[in-house]
């Protein structure tokens, strides 16, 4: 094609022409396809269901029910919220745990870097209800960990950290730890260290190096990571059945044992939709939140 | 230009600024659901209720059946009695002598953790009019099995095959309110809700419904979530018989239930698992199920844990085999509910579980056990198994008990949302 | 400036030593539930339940598959993650490359469609498919565990592939349709085996995130019983010593696997290394 003039350019056959232009329809039939058929109409059917009575033995019927919706806010309007407090205290907390692990293993951790990396990541390789439970087997009453204490009068004998909200929490950002670490990490390894070491020249002291170049460059990672932690970790119900305890529970513990032990669909789906669109409201707003992070660059 | 290709390759710079653009605008998200035709969809919607017709006699079902050989039953955990081969897997004594006997080779398998959750897992498709793959399921009785035979998706049991349970079974189990005439099921087991507490921790004595409210064990109290149990339990603790009450008293209970939850006394809604917190420590007194306790007792090679019944009164509950529509072998499934309840097999299938028995003279045959044992642990073990009130319960027991509140689709609704407000809290 | 200098110093010590040590206790954090795990892998429980410690024995470790529901549970893990990841890598990969070659009509629909379905909690996914199949009367089981471990891996698949195409050369590809290859030869001979990597580091994420998948295989999956559900389910009466075992032996995969990856890799830079510097002296 590059060669113009000489050579006679021969048009394609017509179904080969056609053949390309269908080439990428053809390539994202299949998967889109099963998105539609499993993602989207599913939720779809949610929706639907939310809008049923009935019960279990007689069946359920359109009903166009939004009852289903005021009654079940009115009654589980509650656990909606420790779901969001746990959430964001759980993003926080791996927050706070991940940024300065990343940061030293980025900048100070030499050539061992990526096996440190690897190292962070091996725990999470164990099926994460089994972690899970030996958090419960390490932090009971009387476990290996308090019960020594206990018996060196370090902590009064009813302290106690399951079947509270701290274990929840710290549950749920060791749960989601690695999708904290993981976006934050990638972005403070791309920045280039010769602005770093443009900042030192310049006098910055350390903690200036990373209050004005090093955070700054790495909020987008921290963005990602905020984002790929805060949702499933709102939306978690294991971690509050294996460690919580009364006055804990997460709505989507509730969503499931509606769905399973109730059997009460309409009112299950109804909770569940509800959240799907608080869950995507927070996210546009977030967004919209970080819209500002272009201004913040300039400055 | 770093060689950071150690890095999981997903996450690029590029991808990850890709993300933080607004990608999802309203206006996509709306015509894609737009775009979908709802009027077509809406028309066919429902989930099934009870569409078949209610099949008076189920009979021919007996009328073909042969026996196949092979029987697939459905279990509990720890609800049968095991023993260690030398390879170090675990082997069930009493199916083995039952395959010698009756040349059925049984499935054994425990995916029953929870009525609610397995009915749950088998109601879409028993719904769809498949099976299920279980030959024998074992239920409690309570809403799942109300909902069950209501939906007509039980296999009607002929009498005729069962000689053994209308000789040997022992009149409680004979006539029982939530199935009469024993149409449908027969006991596997029964069992008592009341209370465990873990004697070294508590010096005082317990015997009242009420001490599970004893501030003094702040922080270490446990409940059931299973609405029946905790319902009925309360109710009962509050001096209500849970066949008179109506839901008025149902909200009495609930408030009840979140008073102590307020308090701070409660620590947790527990399953199962309820036995794992009291033998950790993490409760000292605890809602439990009577067999229970004696399994942690063993487990840990103590007596630290004791059950009782409050004396307000406790609950009573039966567990039971039934053969669900569609099971590929009836008959085999009937000849092994048939065979356990021989004397011998009972005593047998007794002392490894260590719940209520459905056969009382399987007594009589652990005594004898005992007496033949070959070292004086076991007889004694074996011994204390023939006089525990949690195995072999008198007639004096079992008048201080009561089953849960029988409740139709419609109540068990209302029972469910007022208790699970408190203890899906 | 010697004096701000060593005024410096003492602040520099102990900032060289904060991190770091935070750095550590967060790995130690991180391991610790799995040295508990590994422990009460030994531990010699006499009865059914394994939540005290009743002393140290061998005998898990050399018979961990004692159980036969949970081998079937394993086994029926290992089988459906490995045939939806297979699914769902073909069907990832495709759309990742139609997204990156082409621009066509409905591009940026399915490219929201793919982040919404990571951003979509697991609950409500979980839950919607399971009225979609009770609405259809779709009983449930290991065809469903699969169609729905296929469509939460998609997203995850087209997105790890897109990021390896995004460094790929489109001049490779001209290269060899000039030569005279037909778009199917391109593809195989040329653009698979660079984006290979790409594709097989997809895999094994799908892999990885449908083998430990519990919430939305719970909704789906009726009377099949997963390792995660069987763990989970285990957890009332305390999980049997022999899943200890189990969940340390993956535990020793993963480093191996870990440790094997990085040998490679330093092996291939040194043979690299070697190489160039044989091809520069020539």
């Amino acid at each position: 094609m590059a060669v113009a003039g000489r050579i006679a350019v021969r048009r394609p056959a017509l179904a080969m022409r056609l053949g390309r232009a269908l080439a990428p329809y053809l390539l994202v039939l299949p998967g889109s396809t099963w998105l539609i058929l499993f993602f989207l109409f599913p939720l779809l059917t949610l929706a639907i269901t939310s809008l049923m009575s009935g019960d279990f033995v007689s069946g359920f019927q359109l009903t166009w029910n939004f009852g289903n919706y005021t009654y079940g806010l009115a009654l589980y309007a509650t656990q909606y919220t420790h779901s969001v407090e746990y959430g964001v205290s759980a993003t926080l907390i791996a927050f706070l745990f991940a940024y300065p692990t990343a940061y030293w293993i980025t900048f100070h951790a030499g050539p061992r870097k990526s096996a440190y990396l690897l190292v962070l990541l091996l725990p999470f390789f164990v099926s994460f209800v089994l972690r899970t439970l030996s958090w419960e087997t390490l932090m009971g009453d009387d476990g290996p960990l308090l019960g020594p204490l206990k018996s060196a009068h370090l902590i009064p004998s009813d302290f106690r950290v399951l079947a509270t909200p701290i274990a929840v929490t710290f549950g749920l950002a060791y749960t989601f730890f690695p999708y904290m670490l993981l976006p934050i990490y990638a972005s403070l390894e791309k920045i280039d260290k010769r602005l770093v070491e443009a900042a030192e020249d310049l006098y910055a002291s350390k903690f200036e190096v990373v209050r004005r170049v090093i955070f700054p460059l790495s909020i987008p990672g921290v963005f990602a990571g905020v984002l790929l932690t805060g949702i499933p970790t709102t939306a978690d119900f294991v971690n509050q059945t294996l460690l919580g305890g009364a006055g804990t529970t997460m709505i989507g513990r509730v969503i499931e044992q509606q769905f399973e032990v109730s059997a009460n669909y309409p009112l299950a789906s109804a909770l569940a939709f509800v959240f799907m669109l608080g869950l995507l409201a927070m996210l546009l707003a977030y967004q919209r939140l970080f819209g500002t992070e272009e201004l913040m660059r300039a400055r | 230009m770093t060689r950071d290709r150690d890095l999981p390759e997903f996450l690029d710079a590029a991808w990850l600024r890709g993300l933080t653009q607004t990608r999802i605008t309203r206006r996509t998200a709306l015509a894609g659901a737009g775009a979908l035709s709802l009027s077509a969809f809406l028309a066919a919607c429902g989930i099934g209720g009870t569409q078949q017709n209610a099949v008076s006699h189920q009979n021919w079902v007996w009328d073909k059946a042969t026996k196949a050989g092979t029987l697939d039953f459905a279990n509990w955990p720890l609800y049968i009695d095991t023993a260690e081969d030398s390879a170090g897997n675990t082997t069930y004594p009493s199916l083995v002598e039952f395959t010698k006997q009756t040349g059925i080779k049984v499935n054994y398998s425990e995916p029953i953790q929870d009525n609610a959750e397995f009915f749950a897992k088998i109601a879409p498709q028993l719904q769809a009019g498949s099976a299920i793959g279980y030959d024998i399921i074992v239920v409690t009785n309570g809403i799942q099995l109300t909902n069950l035979m209501a939906k007509h998706w039980l296999t009607e049991l002929d009498p005729t095959k069962l000689s053994n349970f209308f000789q040997n079974g022992s009149k409680r189990v004979l006539n029982r309110s939530f199935d009469a005439g024993n149409r449908f099921t027969i006991p596997w087991q029964s069992g008592f809700t009341g209370i465990a507490y873990n004697t070294k921790k508590i010096s005082r004595e317990i015997n009242s419904y009420n001490d599970l409210y004893d501030p003094a064990f702040k922080g270490k109290v446990g409940m059931f979530t299973n609405t029946q149990d905790t319902g009925n339990l309360t109710l009962l603790g509050m001096g209500i018989k849970p066949q008179n009450s109506k839901p008025s008293d149902w909200q009495k209970a609930a408030n009840k239930l979140k008073g102590l939850r307020d308090s701070g006394i409660l620590r947790k809604f527990y399953d199962q698992s309820y036995i794992k917190a009291l033998s950790a420590g993490d409760t000292v007194i605890s809602m439990a199920w009577s067999g229970d306790v004696y399994q942690a007792n063993l487990s840990a090679e103590n007596t630290d844990l004791k059950f009782l019944l409050p004396k307000e009164g406790g609950v009573i509950w039966t567990d039971n085999m039934c053969i669900p529509l569609g099971a590929a072998h009836p008959l085999d499934a009937i000849t092994y509910m048939n065979y356990v309840y021989d004397p011998k097999v009972a005593a047998q299938l007794a002392e490894a579980i260590n719940y209520i028995t459905p056969v009382s003279t399987a007594k009589a045959v652990v005594e004898q056990d005992a007496a033949a044992a070959p070292d004086a642990a076991t007889r004694d073990s074996l011994q204390a198994t023939a006089n525990s009130s949690a195995v072999f319960p008198s007639d004096a027991d079992l008048a201080n008990t009561s089953y849960y509140r029988e409740l139709n689709p419609t109540e068990s609704t209302q029972w469910n949302d007022i208790f699970n407000a408190v203890i899906l809290s | 400036m010697s004096a701000a200098v060593t005024a410096r110093r003492p602040r520099f010590r102990v900032g060289s030593l904060v991190l770091p040590s935070y750095a550590h206790l967060v790995i130690l954090w991180l391991f610790a539930p799995i040295i508990v795990m590994a422990i009460f892998g030994f531990n010699d429980t006499h009865g059914k339940y394994n939540f005290t410690w009743a002393g140290f024995t061998l005998k898990w470790f050399l018979h961990p598959f004692g159980i036969p529901t949970l081998v079937s549970a394993l086994t029926n893990s290992v089988v459906t993650a490995l045939s939806a990841t297979t699914i769902s890598t073909v069907l990832g990969t495709m759309l990742a490359l139609a997204s990156h070659r082409y621009d066509y009509r409905g591009r940026t629909l399915i490219d929201a469609v793919l982040v919404m379905n990571i951003a979509a909690s697991e609950v409500v996914v979980g839950s919607a498919l399971l009225t979609l199949f009770v609405t259809y009367g779709v009983g449930l089981g290991f065809v469903t565990i699969v169609l729905a471990q296929v469509m939460f891996s998609i997203p995850f698949v087209a997105i790890t592939v897109r990021a390896r195409l995004a460094g790929f050369d489109p001049a490779l590809e001209e290269a060899a349709q000039d030569l005279g290859a037909s778009p199917l030869q391109t593809f195989f001979l040329v653009t698979f085996p660079v984006i290979f990597p790409g594709v097989l580091a997809a895999f094994l994420l799908a892999l990885a995130i449908c083998l430990d998948d519990y919430v939305i295989t719970s909704f789906v999956a009726g009377n099949t019983q997963t390792f995660p559900l069987w763990v989970f389910g285990a957890t009332r009466e305390g999980v049997p010593p022999q899943v200890n075992v189990i969940g340390t032996f993956i535990f020793g995969f993963g480093v191996l696997l870990a440790v094997g990856g990085a040998t490679y890799r330093t092996w291939r830079e040194r043979k690299l290394a070697r190489e160039s510097a044989i091809a520069t002296r020539a």
